[in-house]
């Protein structure tokens, strides 16, 4: 009985974590296209409920009644999977993410290392998707996502090594415990930019979004696909934006701290201020897709290979002689 | 204890089925497919000892770049239409089977060596040179070990690996001739004054452009 409850509780905790997370990413969308008009001197949403704050669900609604069509030719199960996979991987990494000291689902040893490889495994999502649609579009943008993905995971490793050197520990707690006198973003400001621009190419993100780069691929990977299954493309991608968001909020910005640790500012809780980070960065990723054209393959790759890696390496040199030097590096 | 019993059975279950699976399934993509599941059960296994911190790396390492660079050539080079010819014993498969005989039963004996010598010498298993205290995540004593007792063996395996990359890049490696390469330097450093000239056309003439 015990045991029963134990599981009850857990699954409270769960629905507690995944229904704000699945709200927000509807409400993330309405303000991304919000951002992206007004930075064109457009409107945007503004029809459905206050402000057009209802948009997000009057979409939801259309894509649950429209009909899900799977190609003949297609691999139905890979095609079916696919969607599943991208929205499955895009939650399951927000069991780690802590909201204050001890608000946290699983607060594991390697929590950073799980979020790296649960991003990493987003990749098979659109690979699969783009492989069961039996198509030509959906394929090429697939293989691009997997090439472009595969590049960003690897300066996005070395950023977080940057971050790990300053902090001695993997768990995503103890990380934010460690910005308590400076955020992680005034050291390593050079490896914060970097982090954003990575995390961009890594969530297919404007100016890196060639998987679904609609002037040549139709829409890449999701051309196949139609009504909730699309839908849950989407929220999955969106999912991921956000956790990108949390994770670069977190490794620099200090994650639940709050910025001046000051009488009015200690009152608000952690979980507020994370979430005022996470949209400021959030706000941002939108600003970007409205102001940046899209970038070429070659020069992609090329940014990835020859100019992240070789700078996140030498900053990583560069800062564990820092530590070294001055005797700053964390002890256990 | 029964609830990681019973995770423990799930998960290696899935192992020995999807490993099975990468065999004798008929599609090459699906094999891959197979293979990753594999991989993602084996990491759990890895966690349920308490490995965390290897279970991550297994995931990070093998699932997110390894099976990638595996799908990704299966795909680009489109074997998936052809037929796997395992159990039909016509041609190709023929000459396989002794291979894989010789191989197997070669691992089959190192791991009965192993284990016996595991269950008949106890303190065989006792022999490491480093212990693990429990006090400290083992990210910290993987490292506390990895950096000092064996950094020869960990700065040489790591030579061999880049050797080994040098060495697939000099294979792969074409110069190829009347290939255009872009400079990037020269792209950003042009101005409208040097890149547009205005002449004069006198008609029926015309003008001679030296490019």
């Amino acid at each position: 009985m015990e045991y029963i409850n134990l599981v009850f509780e857990e699954i409270y905790k769960i629905l507690f974590l995944l229904v704000p997370v699945l709200v927000s990413v509807a409400m993330i969308v309405w303000l991304d296209r919000r951002v992206w008009a007004f930075v064109q001197k457009r409107q945007g949403p503004n029809v459905v409920g206050p402000f057009g704050l209802l948009q997000s669900l009057a979409d939801a609604l259309k894509y649950i009644f429209k009909e899900i069509i799977i190609p003949a030719s297609s691999n139905k199960i890979i095609f079916i999977l696919a969607p599943i996979i991208t929205m499955t991987l895009a939650l399951i990494a927000w069991a780690v993410i802590p909201f204050g000291e001890e608000k946290v689902l699983a607060n594991i040893n390697v929590g950073i290392l799980y979020i790296f490889a649960v991003s990493s495994l987003g990749v098979y999502g659109i690979i699969m998707g783009g492989w069961a649609s039996n198509s030509k579009y959906p394929f090429l943008g697939s293989i691009r996502s997997a090439a472009q993905m595969v590049s960003y995971e690897v300066s996005i490793g070395i950023i977080i090594i940057n971050v790990l050197l300053c902090v001695g520990s993997l768990n995503l707690s103890d990380i934010v415990l460690a910005q308590q006198n400076i955020w992680f973003i005034i050291p390593l400001f050079p490896m914060f930019v970097i982090f954003f621009i990575s995390a961009l190419a890594e969530t297919n993100r404007p100016p890196f979004d060639l998987p679904e780069a609609e002037a040549e691929l139709v829409a890449g990977y999701q051309t196949e696909y139609s009504g909730m299954m699309y839908a849950m493309f989407w929220l999955g991608e969106y999912a991921n934006i956000l956790l990108m968001c949390a994770l670069g909020s977190i490794l620099f910005l200090g994650g639940w701290l709050s910025p001046i640790d000051l009488y009015p500012f200690n009152l608000i809780p952690g979980a507020i201020w994370l979430i005022l980070k996470i949209l400021l960065l959030f706000v941002l990723f939108a600003l970007v897709k409205a102001v940046v054209p899209r970038y070429r393959y070659d020069q992609l790759m090329r940014l990835g290979w020859k100019i992240f890696l070789p700078l996140s390496l030498t900053y990583v040199v560069l800062t564990a002689s820092y530590l070294f030097y001055f005797n700053l590096l964390p002890t256990i | 204890m029964v609830a990681h019993a019973i995770f423990f059975y799930v998960f290696s279950i899935i192992a020995v089925i999807s490993a099975i699976m990468v065999t004798v399934s008929k599609n090459t993509v699906h094999s891959v497919f197979f293979l990753i599941l594999d991989f993602i059960s084996i990491s759990c296994l890895f966690i349920m000892i308490g490995a965390e911190f290897l279970g991550m790396i297994m995931l990070i390492v093998y699932v997110g770049a390894v099976a990638v660079l595996f799908l990704f050539v299966v795909m680009m080079l489109n074997v998936a239409q052809q037929k796997n010819k395992w159990f039909n014993s016509e041609t190709t498969s023929s000459a396989h089977i002794p291979v894989g005989l010789i191989i197997s039963t070669i691992i089959f004996f190192e791991l009965i060596i192993v284990v016996g010598g595991w269950k008949y010498k106890p303190e065989l298993s006792d022999q490491n040179t480093t212990k693990i205290s429990n006090e400290i995540s083992n990210t910290h004593s993987l490292g506390q070990i990895l950096y000092t007792d064996y950094i020869h063996i960990f700065q040489i395996s790591g030579m061999i690996l880049l050797i080994a990359m040098i060495g697939a890049i000099v294979l792969t490696f074409r110069q190829r001739d009347g290939v255009k390469t872009q400079s990037y330097l020269k792209q950003i450093s042009r101005e409208r004054s040097e890149g547009i000239e205005v002449l004069e056309v006198p008609s029926n003439k015309g003008v001679k452009i030296d490019d």
